[in-house]
C-alpha cells in the first residue's frame, strides 16, 4: 500500500488541488486554482512576486489553511492543519529562509524534531550521511550550521525534509542565494529524485531556470492559475505573456553614455561589523559620473555594508571614501547631507530603513529635508507638492498623499523611495536591489528611471541579485565575494559563467575602467 | 486507505487576517468594547445583589449632583490628564515611559523645596514660577536617568522607568521622616503646609491647573502634528535605522523627547502639590497612581491628545461616580478598580479583532465535504 515512492509509481498523482482560494483581509493571494502534482516530475509553480505561489504552497506543508478548496493526496482528501501533518503525509518544504539552528551540527539539524526519540543517538552522524548518500548528496555530518556555506545550509535543509521521509519536495525560490555552478549542482540532486520517483515542485520567477529543470509549468497570474504547459513546449516569451498577461519585450535598454569625473572614490575600504567579522575586505574602485556600477555577489557578501558605509551609517576600520575631494570618512549620515553632497542611497530594507512605513508618502517625502526650513515646524505643504509630483511622475498607485506607505504595495513602495531620491538631482545614487520584488512592469519602470538619472550624468550604483539584468543593464559589474572584490568586468563582455566563479572566489586581475589610483 | 490520510478532521473555525480597518471602524469596535465591559461589570454587580441600573445611575449622577462634585471630579481628572499628555511623546516614539508616577512624584518634590526653603521675601508670582521651573526640572531629570541609559548601554526602559517610580516614592518618606519633617506637627511624621503665597491661584473656584492642562493638551497636538521635533519623533518611533537614515541624531531625540515627557509630568506634580486638592503640601499619596492610569488613559486614547481629555474624564468620572456608589451601597472601594480592569480587559481585547478575523465553518459544510470525499478520486 504505501509504494509510493517505487518507481512503478512515475507519472501517479501525488497531490491534487481543486478550487483553492485563500484571502489575507481584502487581498485574494489564491483564487479557485487546480493544480497537479505527479510523481518523478518536476513542476515549476511560476509567477511574478505576489502571485501567490509560496501561500498556496504554504497551504500543502500546514503553515496556512485554505477558506475553501480541496486538498488531495494519493487520491484522499486532506486537511492539513499543520507542519506536522504535512510531514505526515511525505510533503516537505524548504523555505526561502532556512529554518536550521546555528549552532548544531549538521547531523543533528537533520534528526532533530523529526520525533525518533528525546536522546541524541550516537549513530545519528552515520545515519545523516546514509541518507545523504542515498540521494547523491555530500555533507560533513559533523560540521555545524555556521560553518557552512549558504549552498551546504540548502543541503542540509533538503536531508532535513527528506529524512523526515518526504516523497513530495516543495523548493521555494531555491537558486536566490547560489552561485550559477552552485545551482547546477542543485538542479542534479533534483534531477536525481524526480527519477527516484518523487515529486518535486519549484517556485521560481526565474524564466531560464524553469526552462532548464522542469517537466511541467504551471503559471500563476494574480492569484489565479492562468496555464499550465509543458515546458518542452514553450518558449521564455511565451512564459512571461502568460505571467504579465500581455507580450513584453525583454530588452533592458542600455543607453551608451560617455562617462565623466570620478564622483565617489573607495580606496582600500575594510569594514567589519558589531561582532568584529571583517565584511568588507580592501575593497578599492570608483565609480564615474554617467555609468551604472554593478555589484554582484553571493547574497551576504558585504554589499548591504558597502552601501551603508558609503550612506555613513557603518564606522570604517581602514581605506577611505572620496566624493569627488572630500573625505567623508567618520561623518554622519546628517554630515554628509549636509556637506551638500548630494548622494542618494536607496537601502535593501526600504521600509525599515529607506521609508517610515505608518507615516503617509507625504510625510516620508519630507525625510531627508525636513530640517530645511528656518522655523521649527516641518514643510509639509511643500512634501505634499513634491508627493504629488513624485506619484504622477512614476505612476504610482495610491488613494492619496495621504495614504501610510505600509498600506502601498510592494511596487509602489520602491517608487515613493526612488521617486523622493532621484528627486533631489542627486549626483551619485546608490541602490540595493531596487527590483526586489516588484513585478516585470514596475520593474522595467525602475530600470528607465536609472537609466534616465545615467544619462543625466549621475553615477549609479547598482546592488543586483539577476546576473542576466545586470549583464543588461549595467555598464561595468564589479564581483564580491566575503568582502573583497574578485574582478571589475565590462558588462557588455562579460559572461553569466565568468561572473559565476568571481562570485564563488576566483579572482581575476581584470578591473575594467578603473584607472591606477595615484599615490596620496 | 482512509487511515494514510492523516488530519482528515475538518477544523471548525479559524483565525484569518482581515482588511485593515478604518478609524471610525476602530472607534465603533472601542465603543462596543466599552459597552461589554459595561454588562459584564453589570453581572457582577448584580451578583452582589445590587440593581446595575440603578448602580450606574448613582455614578453619573454622583460626578455631577453639586457644584461640589464636580469641582472634586475637575480635581481627579485635572492631574490624571497632565500626566497622561506627559507620557504620550515618549509613547508615540516607543520609548515605554512607565515612570510617569515618579516623574509626577519628583516634580512634586523640587517644587516643594522652593516652596518651602526659599527666602520669604520671594513674592507669590515669581515663586510660582520658581516653583515651576524646579519641577519642570526635577520630573525631567528622573526621566533623563533611564533615557541616558537607554541610549549610552542600551537597558531596557521599562524596567528603569518603573523602579524609578519607587525610588521617587520612597525619597518622600525619607524627606517626610528626617529632613523635611514639620518640627510643629508634634511628633506626627508630616512634612509642614507651604506658606501661602506658594499656593496655586484660582480661578472659577477650582485651581488654575485645569487652564495648564488645556494649554499642554493644545501644544501637545501641536507639537506631535507639525513640528520637526515631532516628526522625528514620529520617525524614531516607526524605526530606528530610517531616522539614522536620515540623518537624524536617534539618541538626542530620545533623550529630548524623555526630557519633555518628564517636565510635563514634573509639572502635572507641581501643581498638585501647591493645588487645594493636597492640601498645599507634600505627602507620600501625593501621586496616587496617576503616573498608572495615564498609561491605560494614553493607550485607550490612541495616543492621540484629544481623544484623551475624553478618556481621562471617563476613567475620572468612574473613579469618582464610583466613589459615591460605593459608600451608598456600602461597597468596597476596589469596585470602581474593577470596573476599570474589565473595559480595559475588553478594549485591549478587542485590538485582536482589528487585525483578525474568526471565520466558523457551518456543521452542514462540515458534513457536506466529508461526505463528498469517498477514499480516491483518482483519474
Amino acid at each position: 500500500m504505501d509504494t509510493v515512492t517505487n518507481v512503478s509509481a512515475r507519472g501517479e498523482i501525488a497531490i491534487e488541488l481543486r478550487g483553492i482560494t485563500k484571502a489575507f483581509g481584502s487581498v485574494i493571494a489564491n483564487n479557485n486554482i487546480d493544480l497537479i502534482i505527479r510523481r518523478g516530475e518536476i513542476l515549476a509553480l511560476l509567477g511574478e512576486n505576489g502571485s501567490g505561489k509560496t501561500t498556496l504552497m504554504n497551504m500543502l506543508s500546514g503553515i496556512y489553511h485554505p477558506d475553501s478548496g480541496r486538498i488531495y493526496v494519493n487520491g484522499n482528501e486532506v486537511f492539513i492543519r499543520s507542519p506536522q501533518d504535512a510531514t505526515r503525509l511525505g510533503i516537505g518544504m524548504i523555505h526561502q529562509h532556512f529554518k536550521l539552528v546555528d549552532v548544531l551540527t549538521a547531523a543533528d539539524n537533520i534528526i532533530l524534531g523529526a520525533g525518533k526519540g528525546f536522546l541524541l543517538r550516537r549513530n545519528r552522524f552515520e545515519e545523516a550521511r546514509k541518507v545523504a548518500e542515498r540521494y547523491g548528496m555530500y555533507i560533513d555530518p559533523e560540521k555545524k550550521i555556521y560553518e557552512m556555506s549558504v549552498s551546504e545550509k540548502q543541503t542540509v535543509e533538503i536531508l532535513k525534509v527528506l529524512y523526515r521521509g518526504a516523497n513530495i519536495l516543495i523548493l521555494d525560490e531555491p537558486t536566490a542565494v547560489l552561485t550559477p555552478q552552485e545551482t547546477q549542482r542543485l538542479f542534479e540532486i533534483l534531477r536525481r529524485m524526480r527519477d527516484d520517483g518523487c515529486a518535486i515542485v519549484i517556485i521560481t520567477h526565474k524564466l531560464n531556470e524553469v526552462l532548464e529543470i522542469s517537466d511541467r509549468v504551471t503559471i500563476l497570474r494574480r492569484g489565479e492559475s492562468v496555464a499550465t504547459v509543458k515546458t518542452s513546449e514553450t518558449n521564455a516569451a511565451k512564459l512571461t505573456e502568460y505571467m504579465v498577461g500581455r507580450p513584453v519585450t525583454l530588452k533592458i535598454e542600455r543607453p551608451d553614455t560617455k562617462p565623466t569625473e570620478r564622483l565617489l572614490n573607495v580606496y582600500h575600504l575594510t569594514v567589519e561589523d558589531e561582532d568584529g567579522v571583517t565584511r568588507l575586505d580592501d575593497v578599492s574602485f570608483s565609480l564615474r559620473g554617467g555609468e551604472i556600477l554593478g555589484v554582484a555577489g553571493v547574497a551576504g557578501s558585504g554589499q548591504k555594508e558597502l552601501c551603508e558605509t558609503i550612506a555613513g551609517l557603518h564606522p570604517i576600520k581602514k581605506g577611505a571614501i572620496l566624493y569627488k575631494k572630500e573625505n567623508i570618512e567618520g561623518k554622519t549620515p546628517r554630515e554628509i547631507i549636509k556637506l551638500g553632497i548630494s548622494m542618494s542611497f536607496i537601502p535593501e530594507d526600504r521600509l525599515g530603513m529607506g521609508l517610515a512605513a505608518s507615516l503617509d508618502i507625504a510625510d516620508n517625502m519630507m525625510l531627508k529635508s525636513y530640517r530645511d526650513p528656518k522655523s521649527p515646524f516641518t514643510p509639509r505643504k511643500a512634501a505634499e507638492e513634491m508627493a504629488k509630483e513624485v506619484i504622477k511622475k512614476l505612476d504610482i498607485v495610491t488613494s492619496g498623499i495621504n495614504q501610510p506607505v505600509r498600506m502601498l504595495s510592494g511596487g509602489n513602495v520602491q517608487k515613493v523611495l526612488l521617486g523622493r531620491e532621484i528627486h533631489v538631482n542627486p549626483s551619485v545614487l546608490i541602490t540595493a536591489y531596487p527590483v526586489r520584488g516588484l513585478d516585470i512592469g514596475s520593474s522595467y519602470v525602475i530600470y528607465d528611471a536609472l537609466n534616465e538619472q545615467k544619462k543625466r550624468g549621475v553615477g549609479v550604483l547598482y546592488i543586483g541579485e539577476d546576473l542576466d539584468v545586470m549583464l543588461e543593464l549595467c555598464d561595468r559589474i564589479m564581483v564580491l565575494c566575503h568582502g573583497k572584490v574578485t574582478g571589475i568586468l565590462n558588462a557588455r563582455t562579460a559572461t553569466k559563467e565568468q561572473i559565476g566563479l568571481l562570485m564563488a572566489g576566483a579572482t581575476t586581475n581584470e578591473r575594467y575602467g578603473e584607472e591606477v589610483v595615484p599615490n596620496e | 486507505m482512509n487511515k494514510a490520510a492523516t488530519g482528515t478532521h475538518m477544523p471548525r473555525f479559524h483565525i484569518v487576517k482581515r482588511v485593515e480597518m478604518t478609524r471610525g471602524e476602530i472607534f465603533i469596535l472601542n465603543l462596543y468594547a466599552v459597552l461589554i465591559a459595561i454588562v459584564a461589570g453589570g453581572i457582577l454587580i448584580a451578583c452582589m445583589g445590587i440593581n446595575p441600573v440603578s448602580f450606574y445611575g448613582t455614578v453619573i449622577v454622583g460626578c455631577f449632583r453639586s457644584a461640589l462634585s464636580v469641582k472634586s471630579l475637575i480635581r481627579i481628572v485635572i492631574p490624571l490628564l497632565i500626566a497622561s499628555i506627559a507620557v504620550i511623546p515618549a509613547f508615540r516614539m516607543k520609548f515605554w515611559n512607565i515612570g510617569g508616577e515618579g516623574q509626577f512624584i519628583m516634580g512634586a518634590v523640587f517644587a516643594s523645596y522652593v516652596a518651602l526653603f526659599f527666602p520669604e521675601g520671594i513674592p507669590h508670582l515669581p515663586l510660582m514660577l520658581l516653583m515651576a521651573i524646579a519641577g519642570i526640572i526635577g520630573g525631567g531629570i528622573w526621566a533623563l536617568i533611564p533615557a541616558f541609559f537607554k541610549c549610552k548601554f542600551g537597558t531596557n526602559e521599562t524596567l528603569l522607568t518603573l523602579m524609578l517610580n519607587y525610588i521617587a516614592l520612597y525619597i518622600i518618606q525619607y524627606l517626610r521622616d528626617g529632613p523635611w519633617r514639620d518640627p510643629a506637627a508634634g511628633g506626627f511624621p508630616k512634612i509642614a503646609k507651604f506658606p501661602e503665597r506658594a499656593w496655586l491661584d484660582q480661578l472659577f473656584g477650582v485651581d488654575i491647573s485645569w487652564i495648564v492642562a488645556v494649554l499642554l493638551v493644545i501644544f501637545m497636538t501641536i507639537y506631535l502634528k507639525r513640528t520637526k521635533h515631532g516628526y522625528e519623533i514620529a520617525v524614531v518611533g516607526d524605526s530606528v535605522n530610517t531616522a539614522r537614515y536620515a540623518g537624524m541624531n536617534v539618541n538626542a531625540v530620545i533623550m529630548r523627547t524623555m526630557f519633555l515627557s518628564g517636565a510635563i509630568a514634573g509639572l502635572g506634580g507641581m501643581l498638585q502639590v501647591s493645588g487645594e486638592a493636597t492640601t498645599h503640601t507634600l505627602s507620600m499619596g501625593i501621586a496616587g497612581g496617576v503616573g498608572f492610569t495615564a498609561i491605560i488613559v494614553v493607550w485607550l486614547a490612541n495616543l492621540s491628545p484629544i481623544t484623551t481629555v475624553a478618556v481621562a474624564t471617563l476613567i475620572g468620572m468612574l473613579d469618582k461616580g464610583c466613589g459615591v456608589a460605593e459608600s451608598t451601597y456600602g461597597l468596597s472601594s476596589a469596585v470602581s478598580d474593577i470596573l476599570q480592569g474589565i473595559i480595559l480587559f475588553t478594549v485591549l481585547g478587542a485590538m485582536f479583532f482589528t487585525n483578525y478575523k474568526i471565520v466558523f465553518r457551518s456543521k452542514q459544510s462540515i458534513k457536506s465535504h466529508t461526505a463528498a470525499a469517498p477514499g480516491g478520486e483518482n483519474k
